[in-house]
């Protein structure tokens, strides 16, 4: 179980985060909506070890333990995993290479061994063959020169490959084409069993047809001003974020 | 830094207990005639030694703008210094000194030929002389020759007599003047008409006596058709005091010869306060001296205090072309002024250059490099790639490309760029599961993949290695 209590952030003295609660089950699917600038991505970071923030209250808890203190490289050990917003691309990092050096890296944290180069390509053809990847994007540098769909596809293969306890998408679906949203969203429905969480931020009611989720909440203004089911969504899509007060 | 993580870096600083037989520190012609007597040169070679040495003494030391360089006391070196147990050659490896093959088994070159690496040759210079060469039969049955230099001096005058000093003469520069005049000993090959070269030739240098200068000269000859890849490795004990290491090495490429010249230096670069370390003087230079012939020099520079050198290639015969892959690595007060010359002279020749500098801590890494088209060199192409990589806000990169074009019909393209790893790199990198070193690894083994790609494969993976150990604790 994932769960945050009363969590505030702060970015260069700059209170972003007002206190939130959440409390994801195993198994479940939770949706964050809200307006631009509400601190949708900024709690993802805080919650994945982003240094930049500066947590001023409150705790994060992977299943019962506390992440307080742990490295961003840990916390994805123990099973975090954000799919993000903007992937940065790296030019002269092979994205082959850089695939299997995350993989083993989780599996030195899990402490497992490591996969050689042959069982690793095989792991991840098949995984893009699921999301429909082109296996040339292997070749080039990680996102480099990707599409926007391509980059958010390659944030999925690496979820698939991962298998975190906690999976976030942030806007993941933004910017993708509707196949595309098809596709990622068979991606996260493959993974999706009664062990892994999942946090999915979306502004569009269209993903959630795909990703169907067990709760929704709306974060406005540092804060979790509504929870909600799926109807919710519904309402968000034709009406807006302006009836909210 | 702590010191002990410096020492642990540097894991080549330790010096090995192997009697030696050194000339007192001083140089005249005195020193001079004793180097020349101890090896049994013939008159002629004395005679040029004579001649460097007499230039040498009108020439001043070079003040390079961009190296901050103690003054250097010529008459404190010694410039002659070989294991006691050298003093008759070994014939065979049974007779070399047990404790200097340890000293090589410790630097991970085993000079036993069943141990070695398959299919690379090896010569290892200990201080001034070679001390072991493998793998002579079987490149004797190719016909080629690959001997300490002093030994190819015995061997085949001749062919010294006929190349030594054609691509670079004693009177050069003051370090290429000085090395003229002193050097001790070094690797020698030759390659006949048309063979390629069994397997990769490898010298290591290493220098282990205290207050000893390290002067030696590789003479490689491709004769028509023929190919070779060379490497050679390099490494110090750690000291306090400055060691200088002024090399020559020269490269003859006949007609449709190509030769691979890899060089993975790690000279002991001083400890984090920048004292001590190597003062790396080195005068590299091929001569495409026939059509078609290809030169190619590549390196990986993560050692020494200050590395000066610019292995150059003159691009004589027609169709003939010549390559410059570099990674350059300065961490704590390293300083690096390093690039190449290419001359074009025939016509349709081509130069590539692919220089990767990489700065941390206080390092300053100068690229200098020259693409000089003469008025003959009919459709002369270059193609220049410079790219630096700052790990820290406290080093320095600088670029001086110089390019002098006489032709009209030249094509010379120059690309430059400087990066730092952003935060949002690492913290990509992180969520992923890898530490801040690991990340920064991996972005510097991308940022220098293109240069990697030239080593002999063996060596790619060990230039890895020593490239992470050099930039260890250099990030955060
Ligand atoms: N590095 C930063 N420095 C200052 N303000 C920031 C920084 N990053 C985000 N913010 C601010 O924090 C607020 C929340 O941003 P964000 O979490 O990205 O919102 P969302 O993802 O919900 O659109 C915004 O007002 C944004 O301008
Ligand atoms: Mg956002």
């Amino acid at each position: 179980m994932f769960e945050i209590k009363n969590l505030s952030a702060d970015i260069d003295g700059k209170t972003i985060l007002k206190g939130i609660d959440l409390k994801v089950n195993p198994g479940e699917v939770h949706a964050i909506m809200g307006p631009n600038g509400s601190g949708k991505s900024t709690m993802a970071g805080v919650i994945s070890g982003n240094e930049d923030y500066n947590i001023t209250a409150g705790k994060i808890l992977l299943e019962g333990s506390d992440l307080h203190g742990l490295l961003p490289e840990e916390r994805a050990g123990e099973g975090v995993f954000l799919a993000f917003q903007y992937p940065v691309a790296i030019s002269g990092v092979n994205n082959m290479v850089f695939l299997q050096a995350s993989l083993n890296s989780i599996r030195k944290y899990k402490g497992l061994e490591p996969l050689d180069a042959f069982d690793c390509i095989e792991l991840i053809k098949n995984k893009m063959k699921l999301l429909h990847m082109n296996p040339e994007l292997l070749q080039r540098g990680l996102n480099d020169g990707f599409s926007g769909g391509e980059k958010k596809r390659n944030e999925i293969l690496q979820m698939l490959l991962l298998e975190p306890k906690l999976a976030i998408l942030d806007e993941t679906d933004s910017g993708l084409d509707i196949d595309a949203l098809k596709t990622v969203a068979e991606g996260v429905n493959a993974m999706r069993d009664e062990k892994r969480s999942f946090i999915v931020v979306t502004h569009y009611q269209r993903l959630l047809d795909y990703i169907i989720p067990d709760v929704v909440h709306i974060l406005k203004d540092g804060k979790i001003v509504l929870t909600g089911d799926y109807t919710l969504a519904q309402r968000l899509e034709k009406e807006g974020y302006g009836w909210l007060k | 830094m702590s010191k002990l993580q410096i020492s642990e870096q540097y894991k080549y600083g330790f010096e090995s207990n192997v009697p030696s037989d050194a000339l007192p520190p001083g140089l005249n012609e005195g020193v001079i005639r004793a180097i020349s007597a101890k090896k049994n040169e013939p008159p002629f070679l004395l005679e040029w030694r004579l001649k460097a040495y007499r230039h040498w003494l009108k020439m001043v030391e070079p003040n390079w703008a961009k190296l901050n360089i103690n003054p250097i006391d010529f008459n404190a070196i010694s410039y002659f210094s070989k294991p006691k147990s050298q003093v008759d050659r070994p014939k065979s490896l049974d007779e070399v000194d047990p404790e200097l093959l340890r000293t090589y088994e410790r630097l991970g070159i085993p000079l036993h030929e069943q141990k070695m690496l398959a299919g690379v040759a090896m010569d290892a210079v200990f201080d001034s002389v070679s001390v072991a060469t493998t793998f002579k039969e079987k490149l004797a049955d190719a016909g080629v020759i690959f001997l300490p230099f002093s030994e190819a001096v015995e061997k085949h005058p001749d062919l010294i007599k006929k190349y030594m000093g054609t691509v670079i003469p004693y009177r050069d520069n003051f370090f290429a003047a000085l090395n003229s005049a002193v050097f001790s000993d070094g690797s020698f090959v030759y390659i006949p008409p048309g063979v390629r070269c069994p397997m990769e030739l490898s010298t290591y240098f290493r220098i282990n006596a205290m207050n000893t200068g390290q002067f030696e000269r590789t003479l490689i000859i491709a004769d028509k058709g023929s190919y070779v890849s060379y490497l050679e490795g390099c490494s110090a004990p750690m000291r306090d005091e400055n060691q200088l290491h002024a090399a020559v090495v020269e490269l003859v490429a006949h007609e449709d010869s190509e030769i691979k010249y890899s060089t993975v230096q790690n000279w002991y670069p001083g400890d984090e306060n920048g004292k001590g370390g190597i003062y790396n003087f080195v005068t590299k230079r091929g001569d495409c001296r026939e059509a078609r012939s290809k030169i190619s020099w590549t390196q990986v520079e993560t050692g020494s205090a200050i590395t000066w050198k610019y292995p150059s290639v003159i691009l004589k015969g027609d169709h003939s072309s010549g390559s410059f892959y570099s990674v350059a690595v300065v961490n704590n007060y390293q300083q690096a002024d390093t690039g190449t010359k290419m001359v074009h002279i025939g016509k349709n020749t081509s130069s590539t250059i692919v220089s990767k500098g990489i700065s941390t801590g206080k390092g300053q890494n100068t690229y200098r490099g020259l693409v000089k088209v003469s008025p003959l060199a009919k459709n002369a192409r270059n193609h220049t790639e410079c790219d630096s990589l700052l790990l820290s806000d406290t080093c320095g990169a600088h670029t001086f490309p110089y390019i002098e074009v006489s032709h009209p019909s030249a094509q010379v393209e120059h690309e430059a760029t400087t990066s730092k790893i952003s935060e949002q790199e690492l913290f990509y990198c992180r969520q992923r599961g890898l530490s801040e070193e690991e990340a920064v690894n991996l972005i510097v083994n991308g940022f220098c993949k293109t240069v990697f790609q030239e080593l002999p494969m063996e060596f790619a993976v060990e230039a890895q290695k020593l490239l992470e150990i050099s930039l260890e604790g250099s990030v955060g």
